[in-house]
C-alpha cells in the first residue's frame, strides 16, 4: 500500500474513532484516574459550591476509614455475599447447565429462555417483588418452607437471615448468565471423549468428574471472575429490601460508599472506599488467574 | 429402552420444576398485579386473582404520574441504544478493519479497561457532570452510556469477518471511507449491532444506580427509581408495587423474546474471548 493511502486510512481510523475514544476518555478513564486523586483530599459539602476550598489530606481518609468498623462490617457483608453467593449461583448455573445439556431433554429452547429470563428482569422490580415473598407471614417462601416443617424465618427482619436472603435473590436473578456461558463450555467437550469413556465403562459420575469438569476449567474461570466482579458491587438488592438492615446487616461496601457520597457528600472519603474495593476486586481476580495457571 | 425412558422422565420433572420455580417470582407478580386490594397478602398465599381488577394500574397511572417515568425511561433508553449502536460501530469498525499506527496497544488498553469497575470512579463523574451543568438532567444519565468498551469489542470481532477485497475494490474505485462504512460496511455487520441494540436497550433500561445518582428532581426520575422511591412509600400497597413492577419489567422481557437469538449469540461472542 502507498503512502498517501495508509495515511489517508489513517486518517479515517481516528475520525471514525473520535466519538468513542473522546467519551470513553472523558467519561470512564478520567474519572477513575481523578477517583485517585479525590480519595487523597478532604473534599466535602463545603467544597462541592467552591472545589477550590478542598485540601490535599494524603492517605488520611485511607487511614480513618480502615479504622472506621462501619468499613470492616460493610467488608464483611460485601464477602459473606461475594464467597457464599458467588459459588452458589455457579453450582446453580453448573446444574441448569448439565440439565439442559441432557440428550434426552426435549424442548430445550423453551427452557433455556425460562432460566434466562430473570437475568434480563430489572432489579429493582424483582427485589421489591422478592420483598413480599418473603414476607414472614404471607410471603410463600415462608408458605412453603412451612409445607416442608420448617418453621417461619423472618427473613429480612432477622439480621442472620437477610444476607442469606439477599443472596438467595441473587442466585435467582443471575443462575442464567453463567448458565449459558457454561452450555457453550459444555459444547466445546468433544464427544468423543464422553464415548471412549463409555466405552472403557466409566460411570456417569466418573465421567463428570474426569472429562466434564477439567473441560470446562477455562469457563470456570472466566465465569468465576466476572461474577466475582460483580458480586462485589452489590448495591441495589439492599437498598431496595433492607436499606442496609437491620442492625447494618446488609450494608455492603458500594451501599456504604453510596451514603458517604452521596447521603453526607463526604467525597474523598467516600472515594478511598470506591478504591479500597476495587483494590480488593483486583486482587480477587489476580488471585484466581494465579490459582487457575498453578492448577495446569 | 425402559431404564432410559424412566431416566428421560425424571431429568424432564426436574427441568420442569426448576422452570416453574424460577418464573414463580414473575407469576405471582403478574397474578398479585390484578388482585383486590389486600387480597396478595392472605393466608395460603394465592397466584391468581379471585375477581381480576385493573384499578392499581389505574392508579399508577392516574394519580401516580407513572406514564411520566415510563416515558423518562423510554427516551433516555432509545436516545442510549441508537447512539451507542453508532458510535460503538465506528469505533469497531475502525479497529478490526482499518491501520493505523498504535492500534493494537490502544486496543488492549481498552480491553483492560473492561476489568475495572466503572462505579470507581462515580464520584469524580458525577463531580465533572456538575461543572458541565449536566446533572439533574437526561443528557447526564445518558452520556456515560453513549459508547462502550463491551459494544466497541463486539462489533470489532465481526468486523473481522469482512472480507478486506470488498472493501479494498471499493477504494480502488474511489469511493471514500466514510462512504464505504455506510454502503458497505453497516448492512454487512447488521446483524451485530442489532444484538448490541438489544444487549444496551435491557441494560440501559434497568440502569439504576447511576440515575438514582444524576437525578434529583421526582419528575425526572427513570422508571426503577421510581419505582424504587415508590416501594418506600407505598409498603403496605402489595398490589400497587406488583403492577409497578409489572409494568417495568415487561418492556425487557418483550425486548429479550423478541431478540432472544441474537441476544444469547451476542453473550457468547462476548464471552469466549472476554
Amino acid at each position: 500500500m502507498s503512502g498517501v493511502l495508509e495515511r489517508r486510512q489513517a486518517r479515517a481510523a481516528w475520525f471514525f474513532l473520535a466519538p468513542a475514544l473522546a467519551l470513553i476518555g472523558f467519561f470512564f478513564f478520567l474519572p477513575i484516574l481523578a477517583g485517585f486523586v479525590l480519595s487523597l483530599t478532604d473534599f466535602d459539602i463545603y467544597a462541592i459550591g467552591s472545589p477550590e476550598i478542598a485540601r490535599f489530606v494524603g492517605a488520611r481518609n485511607y487511614a480513618q476509614v480502615l479504622h472506621e468498623r462501619e468499613f470492616w462490617n460493610a467488608l464483611q457483608n460485601t464477602i459473606y455475599f461475594v464467597v457464599v453467593g458467588g459459588p452458589l449461583s455457579v453450582l446453580a448455573s453448573l446444574g441448569a447447565a448439565l440439565l439442559l445439556s441432557a440428550r434426552l431433554v426435549r424442548l430445550k429452547g423453551l427452557f433455556r429462555t425460562a432460566y434466562f429470563a430473570p437475568v434480563v428482569t430489572t432489579l429493582v422490580a424483582v427485589a421489591i417483588v422478592w420483598r413480599y415473598l418473603y414476607h414472614p407471614r404471607y410471603g410463600f417462601l415462608n408458605y412453603a418452607l412451612g409445607a416442608l416443617g420448617v418453621g417461619p424465618v423472618d427473613w429480612l427482619g432477622d439480621p442472620r437471615w437477610a444476607m442469606p436472603a439477599i443472596i438467595l435473590l441473587a442466585v435467582w436473578k443471575n443462575f442464567g448468565y453463567n448458565m449459558l456461558i457454561l452450555t457453550a463450555g459444555l459444547q466445546s467437550i468433544p464427544e468423543e471423549l464422553y464415548e471412549a469413556a463409555e466405552v472403557d465403562g466409566a460411570g456417569a459420575w466418573r465421567r463428570f468428574r474426569s472429562i466434564t469438569l477439567p473441560g470446562l476449567a477455562p469457563t470456570f474461570l472466566f465465569v468465576g471472575v466476572i461474577t466475582m466482579i460483580g458480586y462485589f458491587q452489590l448495591f441495589a438488592e439492599p437498598y431496595v429490601m433492607t436499606q442496609g438492615g437491620p442492625l447494618r446487616s446488609t450494608t455492603s461496601v458500594m451501599l456504604l460508599m453510596y451514603e458517604e457520597g452521596f447521603r453526607w457528600w463526604r467525597m474523598g472519603k467516600a472515594s478511598a472506599i470506591a478504591f479500597l474495593l476495587f483494590a480488593i476486586v483486583l486482587a480477587g481476580t489476580l488471585v484466581q488467574l494465579r490459582m487457575r495457571r498453578e492448577a495446569r | 429402552m425402559t431404564r432410559r425412558s424412566l431416566r428421560g422422565s425424571f431429568l424432564h420433572a426436574v427441568v420442569v420444576l426448576g422452570g416453574l420455580a424460577t418464573l414463580a417470582p414473575l407469576f405471582w407478580m403478574a397474578g398479585a398485579s390484578f388482585m383486590q386490594t389486600g387480597e396478595a397478602n392472605s393466608y395460603p398465599p394465592r397466584f391468581l386473582p379471585s375477581e381480576p381488577t385493573f384499578e392499581h394500574y389505574v392508579h399508577l397511572f392516574t394519580r401516580l404520574d407513572l406514564a411520566r417515568h415510563f416515558l423518562n425511561s423510554a427516551v433516555v433508553t432509545v436516545s442510549v441504544t441508537v447512539v451507542s449502536i453508532l458510535v460503538n460501530a465506528m469505533a469497531g469498525y475502525a479497529f478490526g478493519k482499518l491501520r493505523f499506527r498504535g492500534r493494537d496497544r490502544l486496543f488492549r488498553v481498552l480491553l483492560a479497561g473492561m476489568m475495572i469497575p466503572a462505579q470507581a470512579g462515580m464520584l469524580p463523574l458525577f463531580l465533572l457532570l456538575k461543572q458541565m451543568g449536566l446533572v439533574n438532567t437526561y443528557l447526564g444519565v445518558m452520556i456515560p452510556s453513549f459508547a462502550s468498551i463491551f459494544g466497541i469489542f463486539l462489533v470489532r470481532q465481526y468486523v473481522l469477518g469482512v472480507p478486506d477485497d470488498l472493501l479494498d475494490a471499493a477504494r480502488i474505485d474511489g469511493a471514500g471511507e466514510v462512504r464505504i462504512f455506510r454502503t458497505i460496511v453497516l448492512p454487512l455487520i447488521l446483524p451485530i449491532l442489532v444484538t448490541l441494540g438489544a444487549f444496551t436497550f435491557i441494560s440501559a433500561w434497568n440502569d439504576f444506580m447511576w440515575p438514582l445518582v444524576v437525578l434529583s428532581d421526582g419528575a425526572k426520575y427513570t422508571l426503577p427509581v421510581a419505582l424504587a422511591s415508590l416501594a418506600g412509600e407505598h409498603v403496605q400497597d402489595t398490589e400497587l408495587m406488583m403492577a409497578g413492577s409489572l409494568l417495568t419489567i415487561l418492556p425487557v422481557l418483550v425486548v429479550f423474546l423478541l431478540f432472544q437469538k441474537v441476544y444469547f449469540r451476542g453473550m457468547m461472542a462476548g464471552s469466549i474471548k472476554g
